[in-house]
């Protein structure tokens, strides 16, 4: 690659100490790894898009980048600073370059905080020498870019809808001109018909402002919109990762063959037989992760050395970790076929 | 004849800032067997239609109209009425299923509760039937986990509880509330081909509420879709798709990114819901609707048939309707963009009191 990514992670895990439900107090708590061993690269403009069920480390990932919560392994930003491990004061410095935009859009602004005053925070933290005047005038062109009236700077969140309240979140981690915001579930909370307008907000000021996006979202359809690479977790691990367009046209895993073909479409005359088997069960316990492929418990494919060995993320663009990748062959289509007519 | 009919079903709750009309009119009908999505965004009142069916509603909401089950009006029926039709003829399942479980209590009590309740059996067959229905929701080792309570389960296992404890007394009609929000993909995946085989194997008929167009596309026969506590379309679920006739179900199906598609900007409905306390005196649509015409802000549409089994509430002639969508989807295909008409800006009059407290919303794009 000619530029240097953005940034560049490498190995990162995450790992809670979780007391057993009924372990005598003097046990030691047992370890959890919500991440384990995550790579993956983010060039400069560029959006990632995060999938996954519950549970299998999203969220996690986006708080161990940005140091809410301790983590190990590797996460270089573009100057070469590793991001892991970096004192509060260190880490104080790229705050203002990664952002944050959260779930709940109301519960992430402070109700007794007019609109104003949350938008300008961040500019106070980072930027301590601007004057007031400058201060406002900014959050009012800011105001203006996501589509909120600057009349509205008086006003408190919960005056807003939904969607004018995650657009009041966007323009706040918006205003210290970051290089990279990570959007954790953006768009879940909202309306369908409000989803869209903010999907669009988001696209358009990516390209207006040339920014870099992590978009963590359970919904593939959304995920598939906005995002130019796409990453599937399971049980804090890699399975795969690509271009949005080959994932999405060619996937090689099973896992992401099960999670695209469990996206209910629109469309009445739409197939879904034509896919896959939708999977059976529930992901297994973070707590006593499966041996070898953490999938394989799940997996239509799994074969004794899954159970063996942990698959390696191979490929150059396109990245897998599974033993046995490849496209569906006739026999799994014809046999969700027949599982799909019983 | 049908198994369940709604006659201009209304609710109104009284709340400190005023009256709230959640749903206004609706009459609908089921018969036996049927599958009835009914579609809207969150405060669109599908699911207070549902409780105001079930005599469920907060102390404060009030229904009026008929709600005829079976040939006998259940609306405001006594409670002593009611038992006696809900869970052994009409079922209901919720959201949440942790919220709606009894935390206190083994699955296997609360089960056998409803069968010692409604069918009077002893406390040991009754749990016996509760591991059998358990095995027909698909929950494996069920006469182990009947002892666990409900935290025990995980999210989808919960719900398969739910499902499993709404079909003990075999009912009639099941009525699902959002039964796959909650829950992952996969998982939803696996709830809903349940259902289905469960609607097949017991012959009950189903009225499926949610928000996701995609759920309903795949499992349900009839659609109806509310905006603002009223029905602005109904008909079978493959004309709806493929035809929408109303600008609100239109502007629904083109604002939904989707996984089967390629596509790069999304078209979208301008502003956001009505505020229901104060609704709007015509049709509550048209502040954010394309199509709108000089009579919409003051006379409301009624509910009228356009084709058979098909019916729309909008003052904009169909063939305009049509030829728009049409006209977008070109645009699409060629361009990328969206149809002119359509990047017009609403006028910002138009919106006032379209946002929450009657904040004036800006459009963006």
């Amino acid at each position: 690659m000619m530029t240097r990514p953005l940034l560049d992670v490498h190995d990162l895990r995450v790992t809670f100490r979780i007391r057993r439900e009924g372990a005598m107090p003097w046990a030691a708590p047992l370890p959890l790894h919500a991440v384990s061993g995550v790579d993956f690269t983010l060039d400069p403009g560029e959006t990632l898009g995060v999938v996954g069920e519950s549970g299998c480390g999203k969220s996690t990932l986006a708080r161990a980048l940005i140091g809410l919560v301790p983590a190990a392994g590797r996460a270089e930003w573009i100057d070469g600073r590793d991001l892991i491990g970096l004192s509060p004061r260190q880490m104080m410095t790229y705050r203002s370059d990664i952002q944050m935009v959260f779930q709940d859009p109301l519960a992430s602004l402070n109700p007794r905080m007019t609109v104003g005053q949350i938008i300008a925070e961040p500019l106070k933290t980072h930027r301590p020498g601007l004057k007031s005047a400058e201060v406002k005038e900014r959050v009012k062109a800011m105001m203006e870019k996501v589509g909120l009236l600057p009349n509205q700077i008086n006003r408190y969140p919960h005056e807003f809808s939904g969607g004018q309240c995650q657009r009041i979140g966007i323009a706040r981690a918006l205003i210290v001109e970051p290089k990279l915001i990570i959007c954790d579930e953006p768009v879940s909370a909202l309306d369908v018909s409000i989803q869209a307008q903010v999907i669009n907000l988001l696209i358009r000021l990516q390209r207006e402002l040339g920014l870099a996006l992590i978009f963590i979202a359970h919904d593939l359809s959304v995920v598939k919109h906005i995002s130019d690479r796409v990453m599937v977790l399971y049980l804090g691990k890699v399975m795969e990762i690509g271009t949005t367009d080959d994932l999405f046209a060619d996937p090689q895993h099973p896992y992401t063959q099960a999670l695209l073909s469990a996206v209910p479409v629109p469309d009445p005359d739409y197939d879904p037989a034509a896919t896959v088997v939708p999977l059976a069960g529930d992901l297994p316990s973070p707590m006593s992760p499966p041996s070898g492929c953490v999938f394989r418990t799940r997996c239509p494919r799994a074969q004794p050395v899954c159970a063996r060995q942990v698959p390696a993320l191979l490929g150059d663009a396109h990245q897998t970790a599974c033993h046995f990748p490849g496209p569906l062959s006739d026999e799994e289509i014809a046999r969700a076929r027949a599982v799909r007519a019983a | 004849m049908a198994l369940l009919e709604l006659h201009d079903l209304s609710v109104r709750f009284a709340t400190n800032d005023g009256e709230v009309q959640a749903v206004n009119e609706v009459s609908l009908s089921i018969d036996a067997g049927e599958t009835l999505g009914i579609v809207g965004e969150s405060g669109s009142g599908k699911s207070q239609l549902s409780f105001a069916v079930m005599g469920l509603l907060a102390r404060n909401g009030r229904a009026s109209g008929r709600v005829v089950f079976d040939g006998q009006d259940i609306l405001n029926a006594r409670a002593k009425v009611l038992n006696h039709i809900r869970a052994e003829k009409i079922a209901m399942i919720f959201q949440d299923p942790m919220t709606s479980l009894n935390p206190y209590m083994r699955v296997a009590d609360q089960m056998a509760e409803v069968l010692m309740l409604h069918k009077g059996m002893g406390k040991r067959q009754a749990v016996a039937e509760a591991v059998q229905m358990l095995d027909a929701v698909r929950i494996p080792d069920a006469k182990g986990r009947v002892r666990l309570y409900p935290h025990e389960f995980s999210g989808g296992m919960r719900q398969r509880v739910m499902i499993a404890m709404a079909l003990l007394c075999r009912p009639q009609l099941l009525i699902a509330d959002e039964p796959t929000t909650a829950l992952d993909v996969t998982v939803q995946a696996q709830i809903m081909t349940l259902l289905a085989d469960l609607q097949r194997e017991f012959g009950m008929a189903m009225v499926l509420i949610t928000h996701d167009l995609g759920v309903v596309a795949g499992s349900c026969e009839r659609v109806a879709v509310m905006y603002g506590g009223r029905i602005r379309e109904t008909g079978p679920v493959g004309p709806l798709f493929h035809d929408p006739a109303h600008p609100y179900t239109q502007g629904l199906l083109a604002a939904i990114p989707r996984i089967d598609q390629q596509g790069d900007t999304l078209s979208v409905i301008p502003g956001a819901p009505p505020n229901m306390t104060h609704p709007p005196a015509g049709c509550a649509f048209e502040p954010r609707c394309p199509y709108r015409r000089a009579d919409c802000a003051s006379l409301r549409p009624p509910l009228e048939d356009f084709a058979p089994a098909r019916a729309r509430a909008c003052f904009a002639p169909l063939a305009d309707v049509r030829a728009h969508r049409h006209n977008a989807r070109l645009d699409d295909l060629e361009t990328g963009t969206r149809a002119p008409s359509r990047d017009e800006p609403v006028p910002r009059a138009a919106l006032a009191g379209a946002g929450m407290a009657g904040t004036p919303s800006k459009v963006d794009e």
